[in-house]
């Protein structure tokens, strides 16, 4: 995506966003990244979701396994460590 | 009996403790393999559900995995994390069988889901000249304590599309570094970068549907 570092606008923040969190930015954007968002709360506002949503999506618990799989997994162990 | 967290993953646990499990685990311990199970299992099957189509056949996949581990434990070099290395060895088990049941895997490089014109937000949500029009407003304290937020985040990863479901779920829900997803995926980091765009893009808005409610 070519974008002019010295103008960003609010409708192509939110598509550099990914870029910017993973550190995938050039300095030169980055800079106009951040000058954009210091001076947008909508799109301060966009990242606070964005951050909040990945936060969230990390304190999703995985399903136990269940007793009876425990079990298999023991047994097999058992099995393998047979001399 | 030890430490190990619920979640099944390494956040705030030492490696040490990874590095002390797996040396008991390679003199026949037990207790070791159990403490590794309850500590990664819960993950494992969740992310052998990205590939592969119930639940049973995901076990059988888990299964195969840890035997793969204690038979293959000399080959873990330490180079990656543990955890790494036991989704890399249950991705190549799942992919396989999952190619064995004829269900359509996702991860080839090319990363075509159908959302190549979709945009993170709706385009009536900004002006022409590209500002908002409708801007999102924050994250309120109370819609996050309601307690839903999870469920509704959760709904939303499991309604993706499967690559860029299997991409969030280890980039966010497991924890994984970028480069720890494209190889367990086998994505360039362009590839992987634009799946998790589209990924999050999609949760975002159906989380901030959610903190909208009785605003």
């Amino acid at each position: 995506m070519s974008i002019q570092a010295h103008q960003l606008i609010c409708q192509e923040v939110v598509e550099v966003i990914t870029d910017y969190l993973e550190g995938a930015m050039t300095a030169d954007l980055r800079g106009a990244f951040e000058a954009h968002l210091a001076r947008c709360p909508h799109c301060a506002a966009y990242l606070e979701q964005l951050r909040a949503t990945i936060r969230v999506s990390g304190t999703i618990e995985a399903e136990a396994l269940s007793p009876q799989f425990q079990v298999r997994l023991v047994a097999a162990f058992h099995d393998w460590r047979q001399p | 009996m030890y430490p190990v967290t619920v979640r099944g993953t390494a956040t705030g646990v030492p490696p040490d403790q990874d590095r002390e499990l797996l040396g008991r685990l390679r003199a026949g311990d037990e207790a070791a393999f159990t403490a590794l199970v309850d500590k990664y299992g819960p993950s494992l099957l969740r992310v052998a559900q990205l590939f592969v189509s119930s639940r049973a056949v995901a076990e059988e996949v888990v299964a195969d995995t840890w035997l793969a581990v204690v038979t293959g434990l000399e080959r873990f070099e330490e180079r990656s994390s543990l955890k790494t290395w036991l989704f890399r060895i249950l991705t190549n088990k799942a992919k396989t069988r999952g190619q064995r049941e004829s269900r359509t895997l996702p991860f080839s490089s090319f990363v075509g889901d159908g959302d190549e014109d979709e945009t993170a937000v709706d385009v009536d949500r900004f002006a022409r000249d590209g500002h908002w029009t409708a801007p999102p407003r924050g994250v309120p304290e109370e819609r996050l304590l309601a307690g839903e937020a999870r469920g509704v985040v959760e709904a939303a990863i499991g309604a993706l599309p499967a690559n860029q479901r299997a991409v969030i779920t280890l980039r966010d829900v497991e924890g994984l570094s970028a480069e720890e997803a494209c190889n367990v995926l086998g994505l360039s980091e362009t590839n992987q970068r634009v799946l998790l765009h589209r990924a999050r893009a999609k949760v975002r808005t159906a989380f901030e549907r959610y903190l909208e409610e009785d605003r």
